[in-house]
């Protein structure tokens, strides 16, 4: 497929992970891309890479909670590029610590990056996309949006902040022709989650909670990701889609776990 | 709207109600992405004409009249796919009818009929494909719910919207149960599309204002239900099970009244 010929795509949180798998499913649809990221090794490592295999990359380091920053990655994508179609948003941090427990500057960088840095990329995109009257924004939520788990909270307020954000900024940029809409990952084998994932003990525990039987990969996230931007998601706005093997459907028990004499009868 | 030649080659698609509207749609666009397609629909003749259209363009397609509110019909279905196709990898149950009434102006036969097709008839066509699908090692299923429904009840709508509503936990309860065969389970909850079905309530005009009460301005056009059940039926959604999938042009994210709403409201005042 290369539904993204001639298109140029801005991913913030670009070079490792989910988003870099998001990369690199636009790019393998021809598309432009430019990587923004507050590592700059590794974003240059990654711009390198992609390059390496043909395709047209800018990257540029920055903070997604620093608006200045946040204009240059979009200027930086536009003059590149002549314009910009899709934004996709990655960036984000978590401390897992009870809030009794949490520190105020870490909550407040928390909410700087996830949810400030969402507003952020989403007012820099979407001006320079109504000029055109036209774009796609997808956003990364989480299932921990909805679904809590202990020593979480920052994270997760930020998460739903996301959704909800989606839903307003979805009414208010559908009279310039932009569509936004979140993806909410489950588990995903990315840096953020390695300490559970490849836990000798918990990962596999865990994993008793998945239907599908495995945690997600990046490139599990990245398809759908590639699929809200494109024109086959033309008529979805404000809407946030769980990609999770089935973590939150809500069976953390089955009838064999319960024991039930009757339920093999 | 194009299809992806390629993603679903290989493929065998069952969609009941393929005789119009969404179904239709998804018949043509599965067809358009390459896979193989058995179109069922209640009405013999309308099944027949959208598997000659998928015929004529080059791909493989039967027909099959099917009331899917029949367990016998439905297993008749799912036997002469496999024997005609060898298989089934996906199956789309758009199959469905509308109804209005409150619940004090909706007798039980009426009642009965549309719990019958919409959610019975989803059940009936998945427990037919489950065993089929586990045996090739996996497969997809999508089914149909809607906007209304699936998350909040609309006035003078009660068989309808609670067939949706037990579509919606019907999807999340058969991902679950047979995620570990493989097969991913979810819901379409679309928007107000402009098919026949609606066609069939209202006139062009109430449809183009409906449309315009959208964020997005507009109706779905079926072919954009049918892009995402392609997605869903694609490897490219190999994570994505049990969800209920709005494509719905912001509907269910628009809550209430817009400023501008508001303002006339104030005026008035």
């Amino acid at each position: 497929m290369t539904r993204f010929t001639g298109k140029t795509v801005l991913i913030v949180g670009g070079a490792q992970g989910m988003g870099l798998a998001c990369a690199a499913r636009f790019a393998a649809e021809g598309a432009n891309l430019a990587l923004f990221d507050i590592e700059a090794d590794t974003v240059q490592a990654a711009a390198a890479g992609l390059q390496a295999d043909g395709h047209r990359v800018e990257s540029v380091t920055g903070d997604v909670s620093v608006a200045a920053d946040v204009e240059r990655a979009v200027n930086a994508a536009v003059s590149r590029f002549g314009g910009l179609d899709v934004l996709v948003h990655t960036a984000g941090i978590v401390e897992l610590k009870p809030i009794l427990q949490f520190d105020e500057r870490s909550w407040r960088r928390i909410v700087d990056v996830n949810l400030t840095g969402v507003f952020l990329t989403t007012r820099a995109a979407g001006r320079v996309m109504a000029q055109r009257s036209g774009g796609a924004i997808v956003v990364f939520a989480s299932t921990n949006a909805f679904f809590a788990e202990e020593s979480n909270a920052p994270y997760s307020a930020t998460k739903g902040g996301i959704v909800m954000f989606v839903r307003n900024a979805a009414m208010d940029l559908a009279r310039h022709g932009i569509r936004i809409n979140a993806v909410d990952p489950g588990i995903i084998d990315t840096r953020l989650s390695a300490a559970l994932v490849h836990d000798p003990v918990a990962g596999p525990d865990y994993l008793k909670r998945i239907p599908a039987g495995r945690y997600g990969t990046p490139d599990d996230i990245a398809k759908v990701v590639v699929f809200l931007a494109s024109d086959d998601a033309s008529y979805m706005t404000g809407e946030d889609v769980i990609v999770d093997g089935g973590l939150t459907l809500g069976a953390t028990l089955g009838i064999d776990d319960l024991g039930l004499q009757g339920a093999s009868d | 709207m194009t299809g992806h030649p390629g993603r679903l080659s290989g493929k065998v698609a069952v969609v009941t109600g393929g005789g119009s509207g969404i179904g239709r749609a998804a018949a043509l666009r599965f067809a358009a992405d390459d896979a193989d397609v058995l179109v069922a629909d209640v009405a013999a003749e309308s099944a027949e004409q959208v598997a000659a259209e998928i015929v004529a363009s080059g791909g493989r397609a039967i027909a099959m009249a099917v009331d899917v509110s029949d367990p016998a019909q439905v297993d008749a279905m799912v036997a002469r796919v496999i024997a005609e196709f060898g298989g089934v990898d996906i199956l789309m149950t758009a199959a469905g009818v509308l109804s209005f009434g409150s619940a004090t102006q909706t007798d039980p036969q009426a009642w009965n009929r549309v719990i019958a097709i919409n959610l019975t008839g989803t059940f009936l066509a998945a427990r037919a494909v489950i065993g089929p699908m586990a045996e090739r090692g996996g497969g997809a299923i999508i089914t149909v719910s809607s906007s209304t429904g699936a998350h909040d009840a609309s006035p003078g709508n009660v068989a309808y919207v609670t067939s949706k509503g037990g579509v919606a936990m019907l999807t999340k309860a058969l991902a679950v149960d047979h995620a570990a065969e493989g097969i991913r389970v979810n819901a379409l909850a679309p928007g107000p599309t402009a098919t026949p079905m609606l066609g069939s309530v209202m006139t062009p005009d109430e449809m183009r204002r409906f449309g315009e009460a959208m964020p997005i301005g507009r109706l779905a056009r079926p072919e954009e239900l049918a892009a995402a059940a392609a997605f869903l039926a694609s490897d490219d959604a190999s994570y994505v099970t049990g969800a209920v999938f709005p494509v719905d042009g912001g509907q269910t994210a628009k809550v209430g009244m817009t400023l501008a709403d508001l303002g006339t409201i104030a005026r008035q005042s």
